[in-house]
């Protein structure tokens, strides 16, 4: 199977949404993938909204600019309300739970709300929130390999923050987890994308 | 792949600015505007640890004039600026055309007019390839579409501005500039550099002054600069580059430069699968423009839909090089709005069924 992902990933700034996108394009690169990365920059730096465009691939990326996404992660309730159409069907939808008032409606695509945001408080550092996230993501879609993450994280991470790498392959070791209970749970009842649907929804 | 210092993730910013230092820029004079901020920030980093002069000048008038002095000297210079702060160049650039010399210029277009926006626009495709300033002159402009291409357009505009002594130009975008990719790096000192013969770097007893001016009072000797200039833009159609994507057997032709023509080979793409015949032609020197190249194709096409960042301008170009023999027709989003691949599937269709109607 060819590798052509096309993610969005969406929030506020200083959510991690631009570096969380960031560490899947420099995994990628390790990886020899093609890959581009493009962010919605504007003058804002904290608090405005903030999404980018990562898009994976086996064969050079044609346009870094889309309008359907294979995956959106989203972090906050304009972003839902924004991306939830542009899931391609078939798609997955990632979104942090406790941000939403309004949950996704969609039943042709994978929905799972992660409460990121919670688990990042009990790692007592709330920056983690978004490698949570990457690790649910990983873990539903395994389009990169662990190696490769690790790799990416002292790219993105400044050196003064590498000592905090192992705190961040934690929390996508515990996104991990976290997809593979929400799924396992509901998974003996029979189809497990359905049985995730219905979980999150309700 | 980590061990191999080339292959890097990059924006199209910093891929510019490295390719400039690997390049063997002895000068960089420049002033900050979003979204190309990246590149005087670059090289202010890089440029200390290694080789050459970065200088944040006091105004995008100043950094134009200290490369046209630089450039004089005869040393590989470069600044960028975006949109509203490329217009404030637009004088010493034609100095520069006047005078002769050979510098890099780019312009990661933003939308406008006025100050206008910071997201990506192809608003200034007029002003990078009609002349810009005032008189009677061009620049060589490549227009990148990938930040791969942001990086050799470097080495290729210092190369063509010494090697027929003009200003050569990149006009890219802001989503270009932003975004990032993986981008081989071309090697260090892989651009051979020679001291000119012309500069003005002092005067030894072993030949005459050297004399850089754009003043030529009398109107005999300012005919033959002209005549030279345009003896020189002529030889530049030898250096003319274009990419054809699928318009071998191609009915509806797209054109695109720089960011649309990565939109719109994506479009072309989704009309393939959907059974139409669909190419791309794209241009990436849109000076000099390649007309015969274009023609070649469009001869035997249905129509031509050409895709842009703004309200048509290399559309202009598009109609000349195919002189009426075939409707071109035209997709456009200004202002800082970016068309989807969707968008354009949509107006090609629009226009395939306009014409399905008319035939029946």
């Amino acid at each position: 199977m060819k590798l052509n992902e096309e993610i969005i990933i969406a929030g506020f700034g200083g959510q991690g949404i631009l570096s969380m996108g960031q560490t899947l394009s420099y995994a990628a690169i390790k990886e020899n993938k093609e890959t581009s990365w493009m962010p919605s920059y504007g003058p804002e730096m904290r608090g405005g909204t903030a999404n980018c465009v990562v898009i994976l691939s086996d064969a050079p990326v044609s346009s870094p600019i889309i309008s359907e996404f294979d995956t959106a992660i989203v972090f906050n309730q304009p972003s839902l309300d924004k991306f939830e159409n542009a899931v391609k069907p078939g798609g997955i939808l990632l979104y942090e739970k406790s941000s939403i008032i309004r949950v996704p409606e969609r039943t042709d695509i994978t929905v799972l709300g992660i409460p990121v945001l919670e688990e990042a408080e009990k790692l007592k550092k709330k920056q983690t929130a978004n490698m949570i996230m990457l690790g649910a993501y990983l873990e539903l879609k395994p389009v990169i390999g662990q190696e490769a993450i690790i790799y990416a994280l002292k790219k993105v991470l400044p050196e003064r923050h590498h000592h905090l790498i192992p705190l961040n392959e934690q929390a996508i070791e515990l996104g991990k987890k976290l997809v593979r209970e929400l799924t396992g749970k509901e998974a003996r009842n029979g189809n497990a994308k359905e049985s995730v649907h219905e979980y999150s929804a309700g | 792949m980590e061990n191999n210092e080339n292959v890097r993730l990059m924006k199209g910013n910093e891929a510019m600015a490295e390719a400039a230092i690997r390049a063997g820029m002895d000068a960089y004079f420049g002033y900050p505007i979003t979204p190309q901020s990246e590149v005087l920030e670059y090289l202010t980093a890089e440029i200390p640890k290694r080789h050459g002069i970065v200088l944040q000048a006091e105004s995008e008038v100043a950094a134009i004039n200290m490369i046209y002095g630089a450039a004089g000297a005869g040393a590989r210079v470069m600044t960028s600026s975006s949109s509203p702060g490329f217009s404030l160049m637009q004088e010493g650039i034609s100095y520069i055309a006047s005078a002769q010399l050979p510098c890099l210029l780019v312009n990661v277009n933003r939308g406008g007019p006025g100050l206008g926006t910071i997201q990506p626009s192809q608003g200034d495709y007029f002003q990078a390839t009609k002349g810009g300033g005032h008189g009677d002159y061009h620049m060589y402009v490549l227009a990148p579409a990938s930040v791969q291409e942001m990086a050799d357009h470097v080495f290729e505009g210092f190369r063509i501005a010494e090697k027929y002594r003009l200003p050569a130009m990149i006009l890219s975008d802001g989503a270009l500039g932003q975004m990032m990719e993986k981008v081989i790096l071309p090697e260090e000192g892989s651009l051979p550099k020679e001291t000119p013969e012309w500069g003005t770097t002092g005067k030894p007893k072993t030949r005459e002054r050297n004399i850089i001016t754009s003043l030529f009072i009398q109107p005999e000797k300012m005919e033959e600069i002209n005549l030279g200039l345009q003896r020189k833009y002529q030889a530049l159609r030898s250096e003319i580059k274009f990419e054809e994507y699928c318009l071998d057997d191609a009915e509806y032709i797209l054109t695109a430069y720089g960011l649309a023509a990565r939109i719109s080979k994506k479009a072309v793409d989704i009309l393939r699968e959907q059974g139409i015949k669909a190419g791309l032609f794209r241009p990436i020197t849109v000076y000099p423009f390649p007309s015969e190249q274009l023609e070649h194709h469009a001869v035997h096409a249905r129509f031509i839909l050409d895709v842009e960042m703004n309200a048509g301008q290399m559309v202009e170009d598009v109609r000349l090089a195919v002189n009426g023999e075939t409707p071109v027709y035209f997709k456009g989003r200004m202002g800082g709005m970016i068309p989807t691949p969707a968008e354009i599937v949509e107006a090609v269709m629009t226009k395939i069924n306009v014409l399905e109607e008319s035939l029946v």
